[in-house]
C-alpha cells in the first residue's frame, strides 16, 4: 500500500513523477520491439531501394549494368547482413541522425522537421475546428433532445460522417478556386512557394489553411458531436446536477460547471492521440490537397522501400504514439480526481 | 393577491397542485389535488409509499420538476418572513426570485448522498458556490462561513477536509456535507427528501439528530419527505399522508399516528414490524383497504378537531363528521 497523506499536494506530486518514471521506462523494451518489427517489416516484400530504382530507369529506358546495381547496393550499405543494417539504422536513430532518404535525395532529419511543422499546425487547427463545431452543436442536441434542431444537426453531422474525407476535399478545393480565387491545392499561392517568411507569405498561408482545416476537422465532428451528446444526455440528470440547481446556480454555469464538464472528460484525453496523427494522419487528403505534410511522404517512402525515410517516420509515429499514450492518461487524471487518487 | 389567502403561521400553502407526466402511453398524473400548508417553524412530515407523489411535491415547491414533467395547476403560495410572498408555480423560469429562492430562502436535502456531490470539485468548492450564489461576498469569506457550516454540522478537521473531494467521504458524512451546503444561506424553509434512506441504520439516527438539533437552533420550517414513520414520530410536529399523489390524511403527529382516521393510514401503521408479532404475517396494505377504495377521490374534509381526511361519506359519518 502507498503511504500518502489524503489531500497533501506533495505526496501526490511525489507520486506522479514516480509514476511517470515508471511509465518512460516501461516504454524503453516496448520500442525497441517496435524497433525490431518495423526494421524486419519494411525488408519483407521482395527487392529493396535499388531494385524500384532500377525498376524506374529501365521504364524510361536507361541500361544499367550489373556493375552499376552492385555499386548502387554498397552505396546503400544493402551488401551487409541485416542485423548489421539494422543496428547501424537503430543507433544512429537513437543519436538523433535519422540517415539520408534515397527518394528525396536529402537528409530525413531536414525532411522529417520541415513537413512536421505543416502538419502540425493543419492538425491542431483541424482538432480546433472539431471542437468549436462539435463542442456547440453537441450541447444544443442533448439540451433540446428530440428538437428539431436537434435532427437537423444530428442529420447533417451524419451526412458529414459518410462522405468521405478526399472528396470533400474535391469540393472545397473547386469552391475555393470558384468563389474565393485560391490557387487549387498546396499550402502557398505560386507566387510565395519559395519565398522566406514575410507577413504576406503568412497571410496567404492563412488564406490557404482553411481548406485542410475544414476538410480533415470535419471528419471527427460528427462523431464528437453525437458522443458529447450521449455523454451529456447521461449528465443532464444526476442528482449532482439537480443538487446545484437547487443551490440557485443560474442555467447556463450550472450547465458548463456541472454536467458539461463531465461529459467533457473522454476528449480530454484524446488530446493524447493527435500525437500519432501528426506522422500518419489524413494521407489521402494531404495527396488530394497537394499538402507538404508528412502523410504522403510515408506512403511514398514504403512504396520506393525507401529504408531510412519509412523506417524513420514508422518509429517516431510509435515514439509519439506510446508518449500519447502516457500524456492522455496523465490529461485523465488532471482532469478527474477520482483517477488522480487511486 | 394570493398570498392574503395564507394564514399568518405558514411559511408555505399548496393548493390543488397536480402534476402530470407526458409517457408514451399518454398523460399520467404525479400529482393529483395535493393541498396541504407548513406550519413556520416546525416539521412537517409527508409520509406514503414509493410512488405516493411526495418527491414530486418537493421538487415542485422549488420547481426542480423537469420535462416530461409539467405543473398543470395548483398554487404553492410561499410566505418568506425576509421578502415579500410570490406563488411559486406562477414564477416564469427566468423569474429572479427563483434563483433567490432555491438555496437562499429555501434549500434541500437529496436521498443520495453518493451522488448528490459533482465528483470533480472540492467538497469547499460545492458548499462555497451556495454562498456566492446569494451574497455579495469574497471567495475566501465564503470559504470562511462554509468552513464554519461544515464544523457545525459535524465534520472534523474541516480546514483538510474542505479541500477534498467528494469521494474521499463516507455516505454519513457526505449527507453532513449536502445539508452544510443546504443550510449556509439560513434558508427559511428546508426540505428534506428521505435523507436518511440510502444510509445505514447508525448513520440515520446521527443525521435525524443533526437535523432535530438544527432545526431546533436555526428555527426553520421543515418538511421531511420519508417513507419511514419511526422518523417521523421522531420529528414530526404535523403528518400529511400521502397515496397514489393525492393527500388522505393531514393531522398532528399525534392525532395521526395515535389515532388515524383513514384506513390506509391505519394499515400503514399496522404495516410496522413490532416485536409483539413476532412470528406472524406482517399485515399488508390491500388487505386493510381494498384499492377501489381508494380509486375514489374524496375531497379533503375539515374535521372538528382541526385535522383533515379524505373520506366517502360513510366513512366519514363513521368518523363522527356531521
Amino acid at each position: 500500500m502507498l503511504e500518502i497523506p489524503l489531500g497533501s499536494k506533495s505526496g501526490i506530486e511525489s507520486c506522479m513523477n514516480s509514476y511517470i518514471t515508471r511509465r518512460l521506462l516501461g516504454m524503453v523494451p516496448t520500442l525497441i520491439l517496435i524497433s525490431m518489427i518495423i526494421f524486419v517489416v519494411i525488408q519483407l516484400p521482395p527487392g529493396d531501394i535499388v531494385t524500384s530504382t532500377l525498376d524506374r530507369m529501365q521504364a524510361q529506358g536507361v541500361e544499367v549494368s550489373a556493375e552499376q546495381i552492385q555499386n548502387l547496393r554498397a552505396q546503400y550499405n544493402l551488401d551487409q547482413p541485416m542485423v548489421l543494417q539494422y543496428l547501424s539504422w537503430i543507433g544512429n536513430f537513437v543519436t538523433g541522425d535519422m540517415g539520408y532518404s534515397y527518394l528525396f535525395s536529402r537528409p530525413v532529419n531536414e525532411l522529417v522537421w520541415e513537413r512536421l511543422g505543416y502538419t502540425l499546425l493543419i492538425t491542431v487547427s483541424a482538432l480546433l475546428f472539431t471542437w468549436a463545431v462539435a463542442v456547440p452543436a453537441g450541447v444544443y442536441s442533448a439540451v433540446r433532445q428530440y428538437s428539431v434542431g436537434d435532427y437537423v444537426l444530428t442529420t447533417v453531422m451524419l451526412m458529414g460522417l459518410a462522405t468521405p474525407s478526399f472528396l470533400l476535399a474535391l469540393v472545397a478545393m473547386y469552391i475555393g478556386y470558384e468563389w474565393f480565387g485560391i490557387s487549387i491545392g498546396g499550402l502557398f499561392s505560386p507566387e510565395y512557394r519559395d519565398v522566406p517568411w514575410s507577413l504576406a507569405r503568412v497571410g496567404d498561408f492563412l488564406s490557404h489553411l482553411w481548406i485542410p482545416m475544414v476538410v480533415v476537422g470535419l471528419g471527427g465532428t460528427a462523431s464528437t458531436m453525437r458522443i458529447l451528446r450521449a455523454n451529456l444526455l447521461d449528465e443532464l440528470n444526476k442528482p449532482y446536477v439537480v443538487t446545484a440547481r437547487a443551490k440557485g446556480v443560474k442555467p447556463i454555469k450550472l450547465l458548463i460547471k456541472y454536467p458539461l464538464r463531465i461529459a467533457i472528460n473522454p476528449f480530454i484525453s484524446t488530446i493524447g492521440l493527435l500525437l500519432p496523427a501528426l506522422i500518419s494522419g489524413e494521407a489521402i487528403v494531404s495527396i488530394v490537397l497537394g499538402l507538404p505534410t508528412t502523410g504522403p511522404a510515408l506512403i511514398e517512402a514504403l512504396i520506393n522501400q525507401d529504408m531510412y525515410l519509412a523506417g524513420s517516420f514508422l518509429m517516431l509515429l510509435s515514439i509519439l504514439t506510446v508518449v500519447g499514450m502516457l500524456l492522455s492518461d496523465l490529461l485523465l487524471a488532471w482532469a478527474d480526481p477520482r483517477i488522480r487518487y487511486e | 393577491m394570493g398570498e392574503q389567502k395564507i394564514a399568518e403561521d405558514n411559511v408555505l400553502a399548496i393548493r390543488d397542485l397536480a402534476v402530470e407526466f407526458k409517457t408514451d402511453i399518454g398523460m399520467t398524473y404525479a400529482v393529483r389535488d395535493v393541498s396541504f400548508s407548513v406550519p413556520r417553524g416546525k416539521v412537517t412530515a409527508v409520509v406514503g409509499e414509493s410512488g405516493s407523489g411526495k418527491s414530486v411535491t418537493a421538487n415542485c415547491i422549488m420547481r426542480l420538476i423537469q420535462p416530461p414533467g409539467k405543473i398543470v395547476s395548483g398554487s404553492i403560495d410561499f410566505s418568506p418572513t425576509r421578502t415579500d410572498g410570490y406563488d411559486i408555480v406562477s414564477l416564469s423560469n427566468k423569474d429572479p426570485r427563483l434563483f433567490d429562492l432555491r438555496g437562499d430562502l429555501m434549500s434541500m436535502v437529496f436521498q443520495e448522498p453518493m451522488t448528490a456531490l459533482s465528483p470533480v470539485y472540492t467538497v469547499g468548492n460545492q458548499v462555497a458556490e451556495a454562498i456566492l450564489c446569494h451574497r455579495d461576498v469574497s471567495e475566501a469569506e465564503a470559504w470562511q462561513e462554509a468552513v464554519d457550516m461544515l464544523t457545525r454540522v459535524g465534520i472534523d478537521d474541516v480546514s483538510r477536509r474542505i479541500h477534498q473531494y467528494p469521494f474521499e467521504f463516507s455516505g454519513g458524512m457526505r449527507q453532513r456535507v449536502v445539508i452544510a451546503m443546504a443550510l449556509v444561506c439560513n434558508p427559511e424553509l428546508l426540505i428534506c427528501d428521505e435523507p436518511t434512506t440510502a444510509l445505514d441504520v447508525t448513520i440515520q439516527a446521527e443525521i435525524l439528530t443533526l437535523i432535530r438539533d438544527l432545526q431546533q437552533e436555526l428555527k426553520n420550517s421543515v418538511l421531511f419527505i420519508t417513507h419511514d414513520l419511526g422518523v417521523v414520530a421522531q420529528l414530526a410536529d404535523q403528518v400529511v399522508v400521502m397515496y397514489q399523489g393525492r393527500v388522505l390524511e393531514i393531522g398532528t403527529v399525534r392525532q395521526v399516528l395515535k389515532d388515524p382516521l383513514h384506513p390506509y393510514t391505519r394499515g400503514l401503521l399496522a404495516a410496522i414490524p413490532g416485536l409483539a408479532q413476532k412470528g406472524e404475517r406482517l399485515e399488508t396494505i390491500s388487505s386493510v383497504v381494498g384499492d377501489a377504495d381508494l380509486e375514489t377521490p374524496y375531497p379533503l374534509t375539515q374535521m372538528a378537531d382541526g385535522r383533515q381526511v379524505s373520506l366517502s361519506p360513510d366513512l366519514l359519518r363513521e368518523a363522527g363528521h356531521e
